[in-house]
């Protein structure tokens, strides 16, 4: 006897999409750390630490995001580490956000002038702190619309985490396709909470974009 | 060896005092299955090659449609493009495999990938050309006209061939994406890379050799397609203008 589609169903998924933002949330944190160390070994001026942090970047890069899931979920197992579905897609995800956000953000900082850089060490200022006091709150401003962009890639990606059994939406639509046979709705419904999440998130993206572009006019006009 | 203890080992249990790695790689198994992972990454590079290919040609279309079409060609594009980068390819790869048939489509698992892969990448190249599009001055078109060059002439060699220029490196960029991308297709059984790494992983066990060979097989892959771009770029767009 298959169940029909029904809202009760459709609330199913509402509750999954928790997860999905759950792990969105987790894997954004996470790759933000890790990336902004990227990104600043990126640009520090020790050869060593630009050359490891871009030779990972690249790596990381090269791999699929989901390769990297399964690595973790089934490869980590064999060394005695019990890892559960949850832990390994943060972990996966982790890795592959920081990535990218870390190439995102490398940009965002060397498009700051040369000059800022210059200014600030004439002050006497050191690498963290002209870092940190000069050239970061500028970064910041133009790192905002592509990192917001980035939070939809964040969010479509955590969908990978259903094929290592974790029951965030993707995995509760396939669940729920599964007992309804309904796969027109229920991928339909899927899709559609998706959009909801990130529909707004490109926006703000796209909208973040035209003030900056705003903003620089305004800059050149003073 | 401890002699003295008879519990059962077992790889990963990680009981012995002082070796907590209790584990021997065994890559042998999985060089045995070679051959099946190198098919396995022909057709891996076939799908991506195809929906670079096909992804592209829609991608162009659309971008063409959305600048200079007739109004509901314009919303046509926009909607398509809009929702397909704002839902995960996992559903729109559902959609193709299990909806369509539904709805009277019945594809083979590999052509549904391809179907799911092409439908995924038109919607970015098409927001990345029309990037590029937009950014070709009105002067140059206007140009082009004067000169008498009909209109397909003025598309060709006054719009797409500047824009697509223009965004190589961000269309190279998706295009390696979508590579990377086609491992998740192996969630409905086509059988690319990953899908044969999953079978593999199934019948041996040998999960991390598996994974990190086959991750390495990637990123050959991906580096293979990186140096393939650069010289298309070198051969197509640095010695004409």
């Amino acid at each position: 006897m298959l169940r029909t589609f029904t809202l009760h169903e459709v609330w199913i998924l509402v509750l999954a999409a928790r997860w999905t933002i759950a792990l969105s949330l987790a894997a954004f944190a996470g790759g933000g750390a890790v990336g902004l160390i990227l990104a600043i070994a990126r640009i520090s001026p020790f050869k060593a630490l630009r050359y490891i942090a871009s030779g990972t970047i690249q790596f990381v890069q090269a791999i699929p995001a989901l390769m990297l899931l399964l690595l973790f979920y089934y490869g980590l197992n064999l060394f005695g580490i019990r890892i559960d579905a949850w832990t390994a897609a943060v972990l996966a995800f982790t890795l592959s956000t920081s990535a990218f956000l870390a190439e995102i953000w490398r940009g965002c900082l060397q498009a700051v002038p040369a000059g800022q850089w210059d200014a600030a060490r004439s002050l006497g200022l050191n690498f963290p702190k002209a870092l940190i006091l000069v050239i970061i709150p500028q970064a910041v401003r133009m790192a905002l619309p592509p990192t917001v962009g980035y939070m939809v890639q964040v969010v479509k990606g955590t969908s990978l985490a259903a094929l290592i059994g974790f029951t965030e939406l993707a995995k509760a639509g396939a669940q729920i396709n599964t007992i309804t046979f309904e796969p027109v709705l229920v991928f339909g419904t899927v899709a559609g909470i998706y959009f909801l999440i990130c529909w707004p998130l490109s926006l703000l993206s796209g909208y973040l974009e035209r003030q900056l572009k705003v903003g620089h006019v305004n800059v050149q006009a003073m | 060896m401890n002699k003295t203890s008879y519990e059962p080992e077992r790889p990963g249990s990680g009981k012995r005092k002082g070796d907590p790695l209790n584990y021997t790689f065994q890559f042998g198994t999985v060089l045995d299955h070679f051959p099946d992972l190198l098919a396995g990454a022909v057709l891996t590079i076939r799908l991506s090659a195809l929906t670079m290919v096909f992804g592209l040609f829609i991608g162009m279309l659309c971008a063409v449609a959305k600048a200079y079409g007739p109004r509901p060609f314009r919303w046509l594009a926009t909607f398509y493009i809009e929702l397909i980068r704002n839902t995960p390819f996992l559903i729109q790869l559902y959609f193709v495999f299990f909806a369509l048939p539904h709805l009277g489509v019945r594809l083979s698992p590999n052509n549904s990938a391809l179907l799911a892969m092409v439908i995924n990448l038109g919607a970015y190249s098409a927001e990345i050309v029309r990037a590029g599009v937009e950014s070709i001055p009105h002067g140059q078109i206007e140009a082009g006209r004067a000169l008498g060059l009909k209109r397909l002439q003025i598309i060709r060699f006054l719009i797409l061939f500047p824009a697509l220029k223009a965004v190589y490196p961000a269309l190279t960029s998706q295009f390696i994406l979508v590579l990377l991308g086609s491992s998740i297709v192996s969630a409905i059984a086509a059988d690319e890379l990953t899908a044969v790494a999953n079978t593999l992983n199934s019948q041996t066990f040998r999960s991390f050799e598996i994974y990190t060979i086959v991750a390495l097989m990637y990123v050959a892959i991906v580096f293979g397609f990186r140096a393939i771009f650069t010289s298309i770029y070198a051969y197509a767009f640095a010695r004409r203008g």
